[in-house]
């Protein structure tokens, strides 16, 4: 079926299969941010943004993308770089391998929630399985990053 | 991996009830669960251009599409101003937003999940469901029927001033429910609901005046471990789920009795 995307504001066409997952179409076109986890629908490392809501791509057929907008972490690069600088200060992570989901998830949530308390951060958050650490790292980067994205915003 | 022959963005409910009448056609939900198993289907039907994905609310009811996913009912605040909340929250425990953003509402009710807690809560609320051709039945029958041919369209919960609280266990965030129970009150009618049992959940009605007693609860508690089947499955025995059950049952009470909701 042929479908009309945008990947990152890039308008794709393409004649995709009735069955193709929306993660191994992102990673055949090139947006290697985006992970294959568990594949069963539970770890959070596929998350993309469709049309602004996040999204686990392993179990979204592509052709249900037709006509919408599509966002992975090559096209948040900004936001990714500051979010990224917060966990490394924190040493939230060992292996880095759910980063990108879970980056994308943080700014999905950050874009949603105002002014999130930890527990709806931990609630948000909870899609996003880290098998190296116990959280609290990230949960420290992830308060930190909020507070200083509302100090900038003042 | 399922494997799909044909993409059909269905045009309306009757060419969409039409394709779904052969057994090698399937109905899109989420795909959540459907692209775990190893079906081959030849067309998959996609309601998702009829409009079925808002939820409407008037006087009397709530009419939730059946391609609204579980994040739309969990976040919608007229929901959320009834039944103490307890719809948004049993739907927040599970897995995680991006499924929730995924996971439609008519493809888990019409899977008849065991670990739904979806269904559970729902039942409590005495919902029913709206089908294409066979009309309006009662949640809690549907739940109890074979899946058919037919098309789930709506969900509809009836705005009664009804009670309610929801509790499961789980034994790590957003992880299956081991069990899961919703209990509500209207008037002098109380329903008790168990699902995760693991099969799918199971009501049972009772009537009691006033305030219950430590005997009525025991009562009831006593009732729904000797009438509801429990199983055994990796998550947790038939033995340890009867204890669970009464445990979280009391909490659910205790909770209604206390203004609702936990």
């Amino acid at each position: 079926m042929i479908i009309n995307l945008w990947i990152n504001d890039k308008e794709f066409m393409d004649d995709v299969a009735p069955d193709k997952m929306l993660l191994d179409y992102l990673r055949s076109k090139g947006f290697f941010s985006v992970k294959r986890g568990c594949e069963t629908s539970n770890c959070g490392m596929c998350t993309v943004l469709l049309d602004g809501k996040p999204v686990l791509s392993c179990s979204t057929l592509t052709v249900r993308a037709n006509g919408k907008h599509i966002a992975t972490l090559e096209g948040l690069q900004a936001e990714a770089l500051e979010i990224g600088g917060f966990m490394a200060d924190e040493g939230a992570e060992q292996c880095g391998f759910c980063n990108p989901g879970f980056i994308m998830n943080v700014i999905a949530m950050k874009r949603e929630l105002k002014d999130p308390g930890e527990d709806q951060i931990k609630k948000y958050l909870m899609g996003n399985l880290c098998r190296c650490s116990g959280y609290m790292g990230q949960l420290r980067a992830i308060k930190k990053y909020l507070a200083a994205e509302k100090e900038g915003a003042k | 991996m399922f494997t799909i022959n044909q993409y059909v963005l269905a045009e309306s409910l009757e060419q969409a009830y039409a394709l779904n009448q052969s057994r090698i056609n399937v109905i899109l939900g989420g795909t959540l669960w459907l692209k775990m198993g190893r079906k081959k289907f030849n067309k998959a039907i996609d309601l998702s251009a009829l409009g079925l994905d808002t939820i409407e609310e008037d006087e009397d009811q709530f009419k939730i599409g059946c391609m609204c996913t579980l994040r739309q009912v969990e976040t919608h605040q007229g929901l959320d101003q009834h039944f103490d909340g307890v719809v948004a929250k049993a739907l927040e425990s599970i897995v995680g937003v991006q499924l929730r953003n995924g996971a439609t509402v008519g493809g888990t009710l019409y899977s008849r999940f065991g670990f739904s807690d979806v269904l559970t809560v729902l039942m409590a609320l005495d919902a029913s469901v709206e089908r294409y051709k066979g009309g309006i039945v009662s949640l809690a029958d549907y739940a109890a029927m074979r899946p058919d041919n037919d098309i789930l369209v709506r969900v509809l919960i009836k705005k009664d001033p009804r009670r309610a609280s929801y509790s499961c266990f789980r034994k790590s965030a957003g992880d299956f429910p081991v069990l899961n129970c919703a209990v509500s009150k209207l008037e002098d009618q109380w329903a008790v609901v168990i699902g995760a049992r693991p099969g799918r959940a199971r009501r049972i009605m009772f009537t009691v005046g006033g305030t219950p007693s430590e005997e009525n609860i025991q009562s009831i508690v006593e009732t729904v471990r000797g009438s509801i089947p429990f199983g055994t499955n990796l998550l947790g025995s038939a033995a340890y789920r009867r204890i669970l059950a009464e445990v979280l049952l009391r909490r659910n009470i205790e909770a209604i009795l206390m203004g609702g909701a936990q």
